[in-house]
């Protein structure tokens, strides 16, 4: 049996080895709103929270992450109180098909995170630091909008 | 995805030895390149041995060393501020590789470990002497863009993708090691990676089961003033076209000591001796920098497609320096 402990709540699942983080979410917990991508960790939609740091469930396997706590997207509202950058992303219009954004939001979450002075993150920088999560719509601009949004 | 067993390593020494006593088990640590390979069929592991709860974990430092555990998430080794002040190239080489999410999982060891980009490793259907040793080398007659050109043989032109991996190489960093037999070696890096020559399929000198415990970068004063500086594909997020890895021991205008190792057109992780020693004693100046850059690169083989490297290579290697020169202290 593996242990998984996804937004606060504990979970046994009879696993194979092989079942990705990103599998065990969606398939086995009905958590949908983590993307699949590539698969491949190259585009960033199937990005959660491991211990509070933004990681790729698509190569990570769930059977090694027993003992941590997990964060996706289904754990940011309270009740119907929208987080943060959530708010802020759809003020910004920051998404068009959407696909990439639950991934987009946890990565801009964990990424302010991260910074210790936040005002000091201009464009470029969180553009870099945001560069892991891509979007084929092309709505970068406006998840930039989002994120200085939430920044400041 | 084959199927595998899911083990978790209890010690250093018990994992060493299961992944020893069983021919086709592999370690596992942040698993960002392994489980990426597995699901491509590249790799197919009959067992897996997590070493992620081993207690290698830290960053230890002193006046003379920085011990770091071979599970220190390179995002933790990127982030520490001794680091950044000692050895500030290690700090530049880890931030300009991977997204955020791939550096807060994956692991130095796994960092220095990683095998190569070239599109006919990562394809099960294509001949690689790396991934099938003594299928053929597709690069020869097939796509040589992103092929190496320094350090290639007629069975594999792999280019080695690593950035800390450069960054270690001008920095004298040594790799201690568990065997699966109980014994321990403590490996220079200059030798750590091999050469492709007719075995390309053995990336670096370490036996089957033989466990990455820490890296050592010893204390070292021309590290303070070191640089990384990469050209990619793209802006960010990218393996290297070409990057150099340079230290600089200036005194009154003048090199007294130099440090210069190549990312992105080698076989290996690539240290210019030559070059370093052409610039002791010299103006820190373009000139000075150029002549380094052509010795550097004096050796490099093109291909169809991949002679571009070899001019921006030389271009990375000045600019490197150059922006090296120009900073304070």
């Amino acid at each position: 049996m593996v242990r998984l402990s996804v937004n606060g709540e504990r979970h046994e699942l009879d696993l194979d080895p092989r079942t990705t983080l990103l599998d065990a979410l969606r398939d086995h917990l009905g958590l949908t709103g983590t993307k699949k991508g590539c698969d491949h960790g190259q585009c960033g939609a199937c990005t959660v929270h491991v211990d509070g740091r933004r990681v790729l469930s698509c190569l990570a396997l769930a059977v090694a992450q027993q003992g941590r706590e997990i964060g996706t997207i289904e754990g940011l509202a309270r009740g119907d109180h929208l987080h943060p950058m959530q708010l802020a992303f759809i003020e910004c219009d920051a998404l068009q098909c959407g696909f990439c954004t639950p991934g987009q939001i946890m990565s801009a979450i964990a990424m302010l995170a991260e910074v210790e002075h936040r005002r000091q993150l201009d464009d470029v920088a969180i553009r870099e630091r945001m560069s892991g999560n891509l979007c084929r719509c092309g709505a970068y601009p406006n998840i930039l909008a989002a994120i200085r949004r939430v920044r400041t | 995805m084959r199927p595998f067993t899911y083990v978790e390593g209890i010690s250093v020494a018990d994992a060493a030895a299961a992944v020893h006593a069983a021919p086709a088990a592999m370690f596992l640590a942040g698993g960002t390149a392994i489980v990426d390979l597995m699901k491509l069929g590249v790799l197919a592991p009959a067992a897996l041995v997590d070493v992620q709860r081993l207690p290698l974990g830290d960053i230890e430092l002193d006046d003379r060393r920085a011990r770091i555990g071979a599970c220190v998430r390179n995002a933790q080794l990127a982030e520490h501020p001794e680091i950044r002040a000692r050895w500030p190239v290690v700090r530049e080489a880890l931030l300009s590789g991977m997204s955020a999410q791939l550096r807060n999982m994956s692991t130095v060891a796994g960092n220095i470990l990683q095998r190569t980009r070239c599109p006919y490793y990562r394809d099960p259907h294509s001949a690689c002497n790396k991934r099938v040793p003594g299928s053929g080398c597709a690069v020869q007659t097939g796509w040589d863009r992103d092929a190496a050109v320094l350090g290639g043989s007629p069975h594999c032109l792999a280019v080695f993708p690593s950035d800390l991996a450069t960054a270690l190489a001008i920095l004298d960093a040594i790799v201690y090691t568990r065997r699966g037999d109980g014994g321990a070696r403590r490996l220079p890096f200059d030798g750590f990676h091999r050469l492709p020559g007719d075995t390309p399929e053995r990336d670096t000198v370490l036996d089957h089961g033989e466990l990455v415990t820490h890296l050592e970068l010893p204390d070292l004063a021309i590290a303070r003033r070191s640089h990384y500086f990469k050209v990619r594909d793209r802006a960010s997020y990218d393996f290297a076209l070409a990057s150099a890895a340079v230290a600089l021991d200036l005194e009154r205008g003048h090199v007294r000591d130099a440090r210069i190792a190549l990312g992105g057109v080698a076989t290996r992780p690539w240290r210019c001796t030559a070059a370093e020693q052409s610039l002791r004693g010299k103006r820190a100046e373009l000139a000075s920098f150029r002549a380094a850059a052509d010795l550097a690169l004096a050796d490099a083989v093109a291909r169809t497609h991949n002679g571009f490297k070899i001019e921006l290579a030389r271009h990375v290697v000045v600019r490197a320096l150059s922006e090296l020169a120009a900073r304070p202290g």
